[in-house]
């Protein structure tokens, strides 16, 4: 086979999810939240993209619209289906986007929410091969319980309901689910951020087992630093519904290029207590999304903001290769990263 | 004397301690309504109810071998007697086994008043599987057998004394039973299969529909209950059936029933459609049927019979309160309501405390469906404890 290393699997163009805020009687819209405003990002077949932001930028929001578990509204998302090729998955009539949407899946942060209380193991993780290849009876059970193998869990849980297991267990219940389908592709939505630091770990290896074994490739939403450079080949980093910075995991995390990522970067905690602590602690707050401020969202609580910041929004730049910033200063500034 | 064996074969009764239950491989085998069930059953006020109102609803069922007499069977002269007197022992202490003596009835000159005083001169035995009045048991099987009677040529035995009309209110309280304990029912399907239907399409469709639904609840609901019912009752013809108006009842009291089950439908949907299985099951594959009928529905059964248990009691006192006030069932149709009736004046409550007895029914009724619905809505989050 011959290397595929940077073959692209997903290409996301201008992705936009706007909510409409309702106001009166009448339930006249007023104006929107903009959740998800333009993000661009492409992932590599076989690599890890860690998307990472504080709590509310819309990062997990985009890595639902990617699925488009929830309708977007505007953009595009463009998958090499292994099948038929490239295809936007915005143009998908509601049975093509269930067929590409099988090499698609998701793992999800809340492991007691994401699982049907009403469904054994067995169904839980049987669901999508009965309706997408209509197995049934011993088949289905065998596939079921080499799944759970695959993740750790012991394949004589078949007929136990999920309130028999812990929170990890029921994470891996999760990723058996998204591999019942064989999928090239997998938003993890903060998949180990509700459970013990102990057991984040294992999840992680699991996860990067499989991503070995089965060739997968895996968008990785999450707000913990740590764990994403642990985890993730690349990184992108959101503020306020908007990418600010994407790139190499090694390249970002020890040299920064946008004020947002340095503050970001200064904020991990390291486990040495003669480290320096010349951590940037940002002020104000975060922009409200249904009326974010001029020019580049993040001028006022920017350090090294000049009025430039303020009047004119700043676009996504190759600075080097494959290191993508949103800063009219990328070039001049020289900023703290992490070792 | 025989001894009862205990059987030693077979497995280990499920109805064992709890405490090993919740240890073992089954409970996380166990479906929510086994989990259910299991913390339902430690419920003692519930469990009591069950078999409570379990024994109600046979003997509503089975009403004519339980009653001594049928529903508009009348004694002549023997009208609005106390309860009857049942006797173990003769004048002269001589147990006698249960027996009733017969009534003399005289009028007081002054007051006009009937009075009744036992006739000591003979004594009538009590016979049990008594041969009565001819019967149909659940309408099929004739049959004449009656658990308790005098012999033919006996005065009547009136447990909780006669009415007006010198019939028996034992019988007739049984008899009523069943049009007020299966008014309830039918109220709550009717209640249910509005409730549902317009909460689901609100809640799965949302958006203008969902606004034009919740207006018509919030309408609906702010109509003042006892004259609206009053008002549609009035307007049932008197001349109807009585099956007839049995069901037209049933429909007035759900028609004020529905919109508080269809909001909270709605609600339960709502919060159901958010929880990330859902969405998961979107990005599997799942098509809307498949969601609908797999993923939300299940999940709000327990909820649903919850408010069902809640529900029942309001039917029954809406059905009492309204034959109580003559809009409801019509006699000759007998229901607890209707026997109340006769309880309005309060020469009845001075003088004849025994005709309000069918009113102590639907108190028990009532307050054992609220101890079930307790019970219910304590078990239906298994989570909360396990």
């Amino acid at each position: 086979m011959p290397e595929q290393k940077n073959q692209r699997l997903l290409e996301v163009n201008d992705l936009k999810k706007y909510f409409p805020i309702k106001r009166g009687l009448l339930k006249r819209t007023v104006g929107h939240v903009k959740a998800v405003d333009g993000v661009s990002l492409y992932v590599n077949e076989g690599e890890t993209l860690g998307l990472v932001g504080e709590s509310g930028c819309g990062k997990t929001t985009s890595g639902r619209c990617i699925l488009r578990a929830i309708e977007p509204t505007d953009g595009e998302i463009l998958f090499n289906d292994p099948d038929t090729g490239w295809v936007n998955l915005r143009e998908l009539e509601q049975e093509d986007l269930i067929r590409v949407r099988q090499h698609m899946q998701i793992i999800f942060q809340d492991p007691y929410s994401s699982l049907n209380p009403r469904m054994t193991l067995l169904q839980l993780v049987g669901e999508p091969l009965v309706i997408n290849h209509g197995i049934r009876g011993k088949a289905l059970e065998d596939r079921v319980a080499e799944l759970l193998k695959s993740v750790g869990l012991r394949p004589e849980y078949l007929r136990r309901y999920p309130h028999a297991f812990s929170g990890g267990q029921r994470q891996r219940i999760g990723v058996a689910r998204a591999l019942a389908l064989n999928p090239r592709f997998i938003v993890c939505d903060e998949p180990v951020s509700a459970l013990d630091v102990s057991v984040q770990a294992q999840i992680l290896n699991l996860l990067r087992e499989l991503q070995e074994n089965l060739d997968l490739t895996y968008l990785f939403v999450a707000h913990d630093l740590s764990v994403v450079r642990h985890i993730a080949d690349r990184v992108a980093v959101m503020y306020v519904g908007k990418l600010v910075e994407m790139g190499e995991t090694d390249e970002i995390y020890p040299g920064p290029r946008h004020p947002y990522t340095e503050a970001l970067m200064t904020a991990v905690p390291r486990p040495d207590p003669r480290a320096s602590k010349d951590r940037i602690v940002l002020e104000g707050e975060v922009a409200d999304p249904a009326n974010p401020p001029s020019g580049c969202y993040f001028h006022p609580r920017c350090r090294y903001a000049e009025p430039i910041c303020a009047a004119e929004p700043p676009v996504l730049r190759e600075i080097t290769e494959g290191h993508f910033v949103s800063c009219h200063r990328a070039e001049e500034l020289s900023l703290i990263g992490v070792a | 004397m025989e001894t009862t064996e205990t059987p030693t074969s077979g497995p280990a009764k499920p109805e064992s301690s709890i405490l090993t239950e919740e240890t073992g491989e089954h409970v996380y085998t166990a479906s929510q309504w086994q989990l259910m069930w299991w913390q339902f059953r430690k419920h003692k006020a519930a469990m009591i109810a069950v078999v409570v109102l379990g024994v109600m609803y046979f003997l509503a069922l089975m009403a004519e071998p339980f009653a001594v007499y049928g529903p508009t069977q009348r004694f002549p002269r023997l009208e609005s007697t106390a309860p009857t007197r049942i006797r173990f022992f003769d004048e002269t202490g001589q147990f006698r086994g249960p027996f009733i003596y017969g009534l003399e009835r005289s009028i007081d000159p002054e007051t006009i008043r009937v009075t009744f005083v036992e006739d000591m001169s003979k004594i009538y035995p009590i016979r049990f599987f008594a041969e009565g009045t001819p019967y149909k048991l659940l309408g099929l099987f004739p049959m004449n057998l009656r658990l308790v009677g005098t012999d033919p040529d006996g005065p009547p035995i009136f447990l909780f004394g006669s009415d007006r009309l010198g019939r028996d209110l034992y019988s007739r309280t049984l008899y009523g039973s069943r049009i007020s304990l299966f008014i309830g029912f039918g109220g709550v399907f009717l209640t249910f299969f509005f409730g549902i239907t317009l909460g689901g399409i609100a809640g799965y469709l949302g958006g203008t529909v969902d606004e034009v639904i919740m207006r018509i609840i919030d309408f609906m609901v702010s109509i003042p209950q006892i004259p609206l019912w009053m008002g549609l009752a009035a307007a049932v013809p008197r001349d109807w059936p009585v099956i007839r108006t049995y069901f037209a009842i049933t429909i007035i009291l759900s028609i004020v029933g529905w919109g508080g089950l269809a909001r909270a439908v709605r609600g339960k949907l709502l919060s159901l459609r958010e929880e990330d299985y859902v969405m998961a099951a979107r990005v599997y594959g799942a098509r809307p049927r498949r969601l609908i009928f797999k993923y939300l529905l299940p999940n709000f059964m327990s909820y649903l019979l919850v408010s069902v248990t809640i529900s029942i009691p309001f039917m029954i006192l809406g059905e009492t309160a309204l034959s109580f006030l003559g809009l409801g069932i019509q006699p000759p149709a007998v229901s607890w309501g209707t026997l109340l009736r006769d309880a309005q004046q309060l020469t009845v409550v001075a003088q004849r405390p025994w005709q309000m007895i069918p009113g102590a029914f639907v108190v028990v009724a009532v307050l054992m469906f609220n101890f079930i619905g307790d019970g219910l809505r304590d078990a239906a989050d298994p989570y909360a404890r396990i």
